[in-house]
């Protein structure tokens, strides 16, 4: 294993601020290492009753008969839930649909109905008064089913491929018409690629297992301690199905061992946790097996067939990029998969198309940096081929085909420092000494080459809130319904409150995960930076407003007549800047005005119209070097360096572990994930840790982080566009790009296995 | 709960008259490793769990021949890093730290190893059917997720692999195993001790179910300084082999004398076959004449839909694993195919 690097120094922010910018450990570190962070499954209430899933075996057919009242007489169970007995919950599908969910699917409701829609859903939920006897109960409850078919496999379906008839919020559908003429530019064009990329399903698979702990109280109202990206979005959920009060319901997930997307919907455990403990009057605490965690959510399998063509002088001319996912039966799952194609380089000519076959499976759901991970492989892969034929350097292509503006809206970018992360990253990685040719580097028995891919991800921001509470020992305790998966957003957050607040960084809390708190859209997108940060600064803006008012009152009139515009905010105090002699603390300030605690909140919604004439992205330039066993077919990514346009760099400590993490994930689709469905049984058969394969620490060598400096005033008041999604994107086409460059073989079909270079 | 009940052996002939009284439905429990996880998925579910971990059989010691014995309940990173081990058989030592993780070979023991169960995924998953698990009830991996099933010596009613790294280096050095029972002791050839899946795919070995393995013999080897452990796998460390290769030779100058071959990741058990390696004997060590080696070691293997590739990827990794061997044992320390450390 060799050492993970990142260069700063450009990253470090010059402007004068006192904590954005600046390298900052995890505030949650400590609570986190030495266990004091409390996770879904460990929050212990009394007389609590366990529920275990039992997954059905079969993905078609309907259930004839599960022997519940048998399994209810083993000893410690108290009840055995089936599709027979669970109470009723809303019917209507609109009742159903979380946040996230597309507009107008029949969202998957566990133990609803005796039909199956896929292999290994819930059919029983067993609970006992201990885990162990759930457990042992379960493993004795006997399902009969009359089977029927059952359709798995995308590629033997995709004769019924459709438009999406479904909409979702965030869902950019591929334009109606083409652009230009494709056809026409693709006939007449010098340099030509015509190809097909496939690649499997993907799970999301964090560590923590998903859990619910929903602790019934005497009042009968419930306190559900859930995994997931969005409390809220729970809390309306469980009040909508199960037709509860809002007031009734509490969600809080103050920690969360990882998600990517997995727990932006509601999943089924909060539901059965819920059903159980209103039905039983009782808490009750559901968790997922590690099995179980490949039972709910997917990126979807796709294959997508791409058309590329550029004139004589290497200028991009046709673009024709198709994909078709697999979605459930019961619902559209939508992600933007093409546009990026029509989006990353100029092409006069595009044609774009994103079609779904629906199988019997669970339905997908966002995964890090949802379709533009899987548009961006195969069209990244795409350029690689084109600019071979055109025989040009994959990066001069790339930079002779520069988009200055998003030709999909015809708009401009609210920045694009993309040219520049090419040239550091290019610069960093040595890439002016890459030969044309594939095959032309050797180490020993080994092939060496050099890929190249750049990616692109949405900068978007949503309505959030943010609330503040100062009190008179001039702490500050900031709050917003948000989530922290992982990431960093206590961190960030508690420096962004107390950069625009002034109140020092040790003296300020940030708290969320909790659905009683000022409003938070989902964690996911790469938008809680943009929203809730947001959110945090305008309100500090509001504080310092209402401590400067209060400094007026305070005796003597330290700040004369200072207007807001002259003074700093610092350390707990305001002071004519360059005359800190003249200050007033904001404990003095609450004091004058006879406050013992000074709270507000604000809703910041995204400045609508100065963004709707520009294009919002973050851009990333990855470069990879792979060595190639030539006879066995061994890969091994020797080094990657990732140069990221991703706005202002609030946290560069964080941000370069999200982009790390991220390309560790990058290769991952590149070599080794795949969810091995067996069609004949319906069923995902590598469904552990140990078959489910991810790199482990000696497949992962040097990885590089650049961030390049980016301005944007456009894109939040903030100017940080987020980076949970962009550090993979781009990654698996540039490591895959590098196998050609190695071997001279283009295998489109992720993942790159020793066996497809044999 | 399940119910089993636990006992801790206080002798060799205490286990052995337990395991005898659970008839058939008892379990040795030694690292725990793989049956404890075969516990959580219900695939084991034995009535008498008889815990031998304080057995004294951990030595590593001199066999009166003059080779090496090695106790079962020796872990697997003891026997590793042993200097006798890693000096007179280095192919052995390389094979056990290609798998598995850290961890897991501190837990693992000796015998653990020999009889650990199929990495088959419908073997552990107790929702489908699966001959080895449940006779008669169909082999799905057939036609279904056969990339980790095996390509030689298959049977119609079960396609699965041994997964032990450590065996297919027994396997080569012609261990033995030594059991002890309610008969007395004996000595089991290491070829003798795997079974082929044939109709009864739930047999895999030749122990009987009252024996307990209680160490195993290498004799002295001629072949340590030119030993080597190929494994080819889907990721660097923490992967089953896809197709792994023991080689020894035994070298005079450049002419060899004699020569091993064992291939793991591709038979119910560890592979070899003597004719095979006779093909070498007084040969040169060059590339052309291993590769009729390789062809006659997978002349009778059988593809499924998602492993054919083991043939063509197991003959290259044997006449890999033959070159390095050529070079020595000392040259070939971290070569890539030589994949020394886990
Ligand atoms: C995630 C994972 C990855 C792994 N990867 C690899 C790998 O890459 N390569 C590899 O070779 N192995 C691998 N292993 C398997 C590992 O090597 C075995 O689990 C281990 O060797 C078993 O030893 P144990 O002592 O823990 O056996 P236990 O789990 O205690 O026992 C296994 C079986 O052997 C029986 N048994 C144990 N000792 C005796 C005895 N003395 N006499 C009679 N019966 C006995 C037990 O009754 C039981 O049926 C992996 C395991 C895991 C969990
Ligand atoms: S190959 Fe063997 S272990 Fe695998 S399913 Fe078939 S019978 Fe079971």
């Amino acid at each position: 294993m060799s050492v993970l690097k990142s260069i700063f120094g450009q990253d470090v922010d010059t402007t004068s601020s006192t904590y954005l910018g600046k390298p900052t450990s995890r505030v949650d570190g400590p609570a986190k290492v030495t266990g004091g962070a409390k996770y879904a499954a460990e929050f212990n209430v009394p007389n609590l009753l366990y529920g275990y899933i039992v997954s059905s075996g079969a993905a078609r057919g309907t259930i004839r008969s599960i022997n519940a009242a048998e399994v209810e007489q083993v000893s410690g169970v108290v009840k055995v839930f089936t599709h027979d007995n669970a109470p009723k919950t809303a019917y209507l599908d609109r009742s159903h649909r979380d946040q996230i969910a597309p507009d107008s699917g029949s969202p998957f409701r566990p133990l609803y109905q005796a039909e199956l829609e896929y292999s290994f859903q819930p059919v029983a939920l067993v609970v006992a008064d201990s885990f162990e006897a759930a457990r042992y109960a379960a493993s004795l409850v006997k399902v009969e089913y009359d089977l029927k078919p059952h359709e798995t496999d995308l590629r033997a379906n995709l004769g019924k491929a459709h438009p999406p008839t479904d909409t979702r919020a965030g869902y950019v559908s591929a334009p109606k018409k083409p652009r230009g003429t494709p056809d026409e530019a693709y006939a007449a064009a010098a340099h030509k690629v015509e190809a097909e990329y496939s690649q499997p399903i993907e799970f999301h698979l964090p560590m923590e297992s998903y859990a619910s702990t929903a602790a019934y109280g005497e009042d009968g109202k419930l306190t559900i301690y859930q995994k997931t990206q969005g409390v809220q979005n729970c809390q309306e959920y469980v009040c909508s199905v199960f037709g509860l009060s809002s007031g009734d319901v509490q969600v809080i997930s103050p920690y969360m061992g990882g998600g990517f997307g997995s727990g932006l919907r509601p999943t089924y455990d909060i539901y059965l946790s819920v059903l159980a403990a209103t039905a039983l009057k009782r808490s009750v605490r559901v968790s997922m097996t590690r099995q179980q965690m490949f039972s709910f959510s997917h990126r979807p399998e796709a294959i997508q067939h791409l058309k590329l063509a550029a004139r004589e002088d290497g200028m991009l001319d046709s673009v024709t990029h198709t994909a078709i996912e697999e979605t459930s039966q019961n619902e559209e799952y939508l992600e933007t998969v093409v546009n990026w194609s029509g989006l990353m380089y100029n092409c006069p000519n595009v044609r774009l198309d994103h079609q779904l076959v629906n199988l019997d499976l669970a339905s997908p759901a966002d995964m890090r940096a949802p379709g533009a991970v899987t548009g961006l492989y195969a069209y990244e892969c795409a350029v690689d081929e084109l600019a071979y034929q055109a025989k040009m350097d994959p990066l001069a292509f790339r930079e002779k085909n520069y988009a200055e503006k998003d030709q999909n809206a015809d708009k401009i970018f609210s920045s694009k420092e993309l040219r520049e992360a090419y040239r550091q990253a290019a610069a960093r990685f040595g890439w002016k000494d890459r030969p044309l040719e594939p095959r032309s580097m050797k180490k020993g028995s080994d092939l060496i080459g050099w890929g190249m891919a750049s990616g692109s991800w949405e900068a978007m921001q949503g309505k959030a809130a943010a609330k503040l509470v100062l009190t008179a020992d001039g702490k500050l305790l900031a709050s917003s319904a948000t989530s922290d998966i992982g990431t960093g957003t206590y961190t960030v957050m508690t420096m962004i409150a107390a950069e625009f607040s002034g109140v020092a960084i040790e003296d300020v809390t940030f708290q969320l995960g909790d659905s009683s708190m000022v409003y938070s859209p989902v964690e996911g997108g790469s938008w809680t930076v943009s929203s809730v940060g947001s959110a945090v600064k305008t309100v500090c803006g509001e504080l310092r407003a209402r401590l400067f008012k209060l400094a007026g009152k305070v005796d003597g009139a330290p700040l004369g007549d200072a207007t807001i515009e002259d003074l700093t905010f610092a350390n707990g105090a305001m002071h004519v800047t360059g005359n800190p002699v003249r200050n007033v603390t904001y404990t003095e300030a609450l004091r004058a005005g006879k406050l013992d605690r000074l709270e507000l909140d604000t809703t910041e919604l995204p400045q609508l119209a100065k963004q709707a004439t520009h294009a919002l992205y973050s851009h990333s330039s990855v470069f990879a070097e792979v060595s190639v066993d030539e006879d066995l077919g061994t890969i091994h990514v020797n080094r990657v360096v990732s140069a990221i346009a991703g706005g202002r760099i609030l946290n560069p400590k964080t941000a370069r572990s999200q982009i790390m993490g991220a390309i560790v994930w990058g290769i991952s689709m590149a070599l080794e994930e795949e969810g091995m469905l067996d069609d004949h049984v319906g069923r995902f058969m590598n469904h552990n840790y140990a078959e489910y394969h991810i790199p482990v620490a000696a497949d992962i060598h040097d990885i590089e982080v650049i961030f390049v400096p980016e301005h944007d005033e456009v894109v939040n008041p903030l100017g940080a566009k987020g980076l949970g999604e962009i550090g993979m994107v781009g990654v698996a086409a540039a490591v895959t790009n590098a196998v050609w460059h190695a071997t001279g073989k283009r295998v489109r079909s992720l993942p790159v296995t020793l066996d497809k270079l044999l | 709960m399940i119910n089993f009940s636990y006992s801790r052996a206080g002798s060799v002939a205490e286990a052995v008259g337990a395991k005898g009284k659970a008839d058939g439905a008892g379990r040795f429990i030694a690292g725990g490793t793989n049956l404890v996880d075969l516990l959580k998925e219900n695939v084991e579910r034995p009535c008498a769990v008889i815990d031998i971990s304080r057995l004294p059989l951990k030595t590593i010691e001199e066999a009166p021949d003059g080779g090496l014995r090695l106790g079962a309940l020796a872990t697997n990173a003891d026997t590793a890093y042993h200097p006798e081990v890693q000096r007179r058989y280095p192919a052995l030592s390389r094979a056990i730290l290609a798998g598995a993780s850290a961890q897991l070979r501190n837990m693992a023991t000796n015998g653990g190893n020999l009889l650990q169960r199929t990495r088959c995924y419908y073997f552990y998953d107790v929702a489908l059917p699966c001959n080895k698990r449940q006779p008669g009830s169909g082999c799905p991996a057939i036609k279904g997720q056969n990339r980790v099933c095996g390509v030689l010596g298959t049977s119609d009613d079960c396609i699965a692999t041994h997964p032990s790294d450590m065996c297919i280096a027994l396997a080569a050095l012609e261990a033995a195993v030594r059991v002890s029972g309610p008969r007395g002791e004996r000595t089991i050839p290491f070829a003798e001790f795997h079974t082929l899946p044939g109709h009864t795919p739930d047999i895999e070995n030749t122990l009987a179910p009252d024996e307990i393995i209680t160490a195993i013999d290498l004799p002295p080897s001629p072949y340590a300084g030119h030993s080597v452990y190929t494994k080819v796998r889907d990721r660097a460390s923490y992967a089953f082999a896809l197709v792994s290769v023991a080689a020894l030779l035994d070298l005079d100058g450049d002419t060899i004398k004699s020569a091993r071959v064992a291939l793991g990741g591709v038979a119910h058990k560890p592979w070899r076959l003597p004719e095979a390696e006779a093909l070498l004997t007084g040969k040169t060590a060059t590339k052309e004449n291993f590769l009729p080696v390789a062809q006659a070691l997978f002349a009778g293997a059988h593809g499924y839909e998602h492993n054919f590739f083991k043939i063509e990827l197991g003959k290259r990794a044997v006449v890999r694993a033959l070159q390095l061997a050529a070079r020595g044992t000392a040259a070939i320390k971290g070569v890539n195919g030589q994949t020394a450390d886990a």
